[in-house]
């Protein structure tokens, strides 16, 4: 792939990503190479660490899926960690990337995960 | 959806008068899938009233659910049918058991193992009573977490949902604490779940501290045959539900909630 092809891909990543920062309270939105935890494309604020939020989540995706595995339930379509200052939410989309969302505490779930399935099923 | 569920859902759409409901809505309980297995029973009984068998397996459910004075009523339903129903005498000799009365629990597992002298629940059940009443005790220890089960280790959970085949209570090194999880098939996989927890909430609590994002209070993961809720019951245990997809994240939440709070209650009695 070209250079301008890099550049066309990486536009249209970022409008998909733009959907998902549109849900208020998303601080950021990352397409994370599901396997090596690496930043493809990202619609992140300023101070979110993209590469931390993509290593990290990209671990804690794999150990979920291995658990679900382990407990019989199959592939895990959507991933949600709460926390007291913040929420992680995951969706596994086309060649094992992982569309990402990094948001405050009070974020409506419910919005955001439709805002990632979304942009899964256009990647698909 | 397993074949087995899936031929017998066909079967049943093709003559909804079929007894075919009873394994169908075993299979569902077996899967943990309570809810999908009542609507299958109760729309059975609606053509099968007289189906002894359907209200033991109704009266099992109810069980699943808490709602324990409707299973009673079921099984003394089914009594009056057919006085040596073996799945009637286990599960009023559960009930009996459960609020302590140990000579009504007696009555009715001697008549289950008049009835099949080799059920092996029946005999670990009455084994178990027995061994009250030995012990001098008119009331119940413990409560059993479901009938049948009576000599099984009650932990943390008992009372709740699903308590030994969907609930478990991990320690941060992965050891089981309590609770129980089959998957889908009943293979019971308590260890092996346990083991990847660790890994788990490890990961979480990096997670949360590199990204400065306070405590980790939950985590949720919907799969393709069901969904799995996480939490911390104290701050160095897991409790992890797992339930088929037709129960939301946020019911789970509110079934976790009542867990951990016996579970804490448990762990509190567990320690001198």
């Amino acid at each position: 792939m070209d250079r301008g092809a890099d550049a066309v891909t990486g536009i249209r990543f970022r409008r998909l990503l733009d959907q998902v920062t549109r849900v208020r309270g998303v601080r950021g939105a990352l397409l994370v190479a599901g396997e090596d935890g690496l930043v493809v494309a990202e619609a992140v604020m300023e101070g979110v660490r993209a590469n931390a939020v993509a290593a990290l989540t990209g671990s804690l995706a794999r150990r979920m899926r291995r658990t679900a595995d382990a407990a019989g339930i199959g592939f895990p379509h959507f991933l949600h960690l709460q926390a007291t200052t913040g929420a992680i939410c995951a969706v596994p989309a086309a060649d094992g990337t992982l569309v990402v969302a990094i948001a405050d505490a009070e974020v409506n779930v419910g919005l955001l995960r439709l805002a990632l399935l979304k942009v899964a099923e256009v990647m698909a | 959806m397993s074949d087995d569920i899936r031929a017998m859902t066909s079967e049943l759409a093709r003559d909804p008068g079929s007894l075919v409901f009873i394994p169908l809505g075993e299979a569902l309980r077996a899967r943990g899938q309570i809810e999908a297995a009542r609507k299958v029973i109760r729309a059975g009984l609606e053509r099968n009233p007289d189906s002894t068998d359907a209200h033991d397996l109704h009266a099992r459910l109810l069980v699943d659910v808490g709602d324990l004075e409707g299973a009673e009523r079921e099984w003394s339903l089914v009594l009056s049918a057919d006085a040596r129903h073996l799945g009637a005498h286990k599960g009023l000799g559960f009930l009996c058991y459960r609020r302590g009365d140990v000579d009504g629990a007696l009555d009715h597992l001697e008549l289950a193992l008049s009835v099949d002298p080799a059920d092996p629940n029946v005999l670990q059940a009455l084994q178990t009573v027995r061994g009250v009443v030995a012990e001098g005790g008119r009331s119940a220890p413990a409560v059993p977490a479901r009938h049948g089960e009576m000599a099984a280790d009650t932990g943390p959970f008992s009372g709740v949902e699903g308590a030994d085949r969907a609930m478990l209570l991990v320690d941060p090194r992965g050891r089981v604490l309590g609770g129980g999880l089959r998957n889908p098939a009943g293979i019971e996989v308590a260890e092996t779940v346990a083991a990847q927890l660790a890994g788990v909430s490890q990961e979480a609590e990096r997670t949360v501290r590199v990204l400065e994002l306070g405590e980790w209070s939950s985590i949720v993961a919907e799969a393709a045959d069901g969904n799995m809720f996480l939490c911390q019951a104290l701050p160095d245990t897991i409790l992890l539900l797992v339930r088929d997809r037709s129960v939301p994240p946020a019911r789970m939440q509110v079934i976790a909630e009542k867990a951990a709070e016996q579970a804490r209650a448990w762990i509190a009695g567990q320690t001198p």
